[in-house]
C-alpha cells in the first residue's frame, strides 16, 4: 500500500520522560552501553493510489501543524513508500 | 447568565464544572464537541479529563473539534473562555495560549491540594481575587509541565500574562512555576489545577479551619458571572 511516513521526535533539549524510563530499565537489565533513549512517533498515512509530490507537501504541512507541536516536537522525516 | 461547559469524548470533569457554575449562581449549558453551535452562552469552560484518550498529544484532537472552531472565533472576539487541566491543553493546542504542556518531570501522575499565587486579576476569571492572593485548589495531572521558548517566557512575564503560579512546591517542572496563563486581551485563561473541585464545603481541600472546607475555586466562577453582568 502506498504510504507517507511521518516521524516526530520530542525536541532534543527537552526531557523525554518515557525515553528516560526505558533507558533506566535497560541499564537495570545490564545494557549500560546504551547512553540514552528517546521515544518519538511514527505516523503512517495510507493511500489507495500512488503518492504524489503534492501529497508529500501536504503531509509535511500536516506533520508540522497537527501531527507535531512545534513547541515540544520536531518532524524529523517525511518519507514515501510507494 | 449562561456558562457553556464543553464535553469531548473522554472529558471527565464536565459535570463538576457544570455544578461549580450552578453553585456560583450561573446557568450551566452543556456544549457538545461535535456541535459548532455555542447556544448563546456568555462564557465557556473547557473542563478537565482525557479528551480523545490523549491520543497524538493531550488536547490536540479536541482542538480540531467543530465546537472549537466556534470557540476560537468567539474567543478572538472577546468571549470569556476558561480551560482547566485538559482544557488548558486544548487552549494551547488551539494556539489561544502560547507554549506547551509536557509530561511531569517527576514522571508520575500528581494529585494534591496545591497552593497557588494569583498573579493577574485583570481577567473575567480572576477579578474576584486580590493580586498576589494565595489560594489552594486540587491539582491532578500527568502532563502538566508548562514549557515555552525563552522569548515567549520573557514576553509572558513582561506583559503580566502569568495568571497563576505554583507556590512553595512546583509539582510538575513547569518553567517559572507557571500554573496558569491569560491571553493579551484577558478573556482567555487556562490553568492546570482544578478550581471546580473547590467550590463546596465538604468536598474541597483541607483548610486550617476544617477538613475539606476549601472554597477558593468558587471565586473563579463567581468572577466570570460578575464580569458578564458588568460587561
Amino acid at each position: 500500500m502506498p504510504k507517507i511516513i511521518v516521524e516526530v521526535m520530542p525536541k532534543a533539549d527537552l526531557l523525554d520522560p518515557a525515553g528516560k524510563a526505558v533507558n533506566n530499565a535497560l541499564h537495570r537489565n545490564g545494557h549500560s552501553e546504551i547512553s540514552n533513549v528517546r521515544i518519538g512517533k511514527r505516523i503512517e498515512l495510507h493511500f489507495d493510489r500512488a503518492v504524489t509530490d503534492s501529497d508529500v507537501a501536504a503531509a509535511q504541512k500536516i506533520g508540522e501543524e497537527f501531527l507535531s507541536n512545534a513547541v515540544i516536537e520536531d518532524v524529523v522525516s517525511v518519507t514515501v513508500e510507494n | 447568565m449562561r456558562i457553556g461547559v464543553v464535553t469531548f469524548p473522554g472529558t471527565l470533569d464536565d459535570r463538576d464544572a457544570q455544578r461549580a457554575v450552578r453553585i456560583a449562581g450561573g446557568e450551566a449549558v452543556a456544549l457538545w464537541h461535535a456541535d459548532e453551535n455555542l447556544h448563546k452562552v456568555d462564557a465557556v469552560v473547557l473542563p478537565g479529563g482525557f479528551s480523545f484518550g490523549d491520543y497524538l498529544r493531550c488536547g490536540a484532537i479536541a482542538a480540531q473539534a467543530p465546537v472549537m472552531e466556534s470557540i476560537i472565533r468567539a474567543a478572538n472576539g472577546g468571549l470569556p473562555v476558561l480551560g482547566i487541566c485538559n482544557g488548558f491543553q486544548v487552549l494551547v493546542e488551539s494556539h489561544l495560549l502560547p507554549g506547551g504542556l509536557i509530561r511531569n518531570d517527576v514522571q508520575t501522575f500528581v494529585c494534591r491540594d496545591q497552593k497557588l499565587v494569583v498573579e493577574n486579576v485583570d481577567t473575567p476569571w480572576t477579578n474576584g481575587f486580590t493580586s498576589g492572593q494565595e489560594i489552594t485548589i486540587p491539582l491532578k495531572n500527568g502532563e502538566g509541565g508548562y514549557i515555552a521558548d525563552a522569548e515567549t517566557l520573557k514576553r509572558l512575564e513582561g506583559e503580566g500574562l502569568v495568571a497563576f503560579r505554583y507556590k512553595d512546591f512546583n509539582p510538575n517542572g513547569s518553567l517559572n512555576d507557571i500554573a496558569g496563563l491569560r491571553n493579551e486581551r484577558g478573556n482567555v485563561v487556562g490553568l492546570m489545577p482544578h478550581p471546580e473541585h473547590a467550590v463546596e464545603a465538604g468536598f474541597g481541600p483541607d483548610t486550617a479551619v476544617a477538613m475539606r472546607s476549601g472554597l477558593d475555586g468558587l471565586t473563579i466562577f463567581k468572577s466570570v458571572l460578575n464580569s458578564v453582568v458588568n460587561a
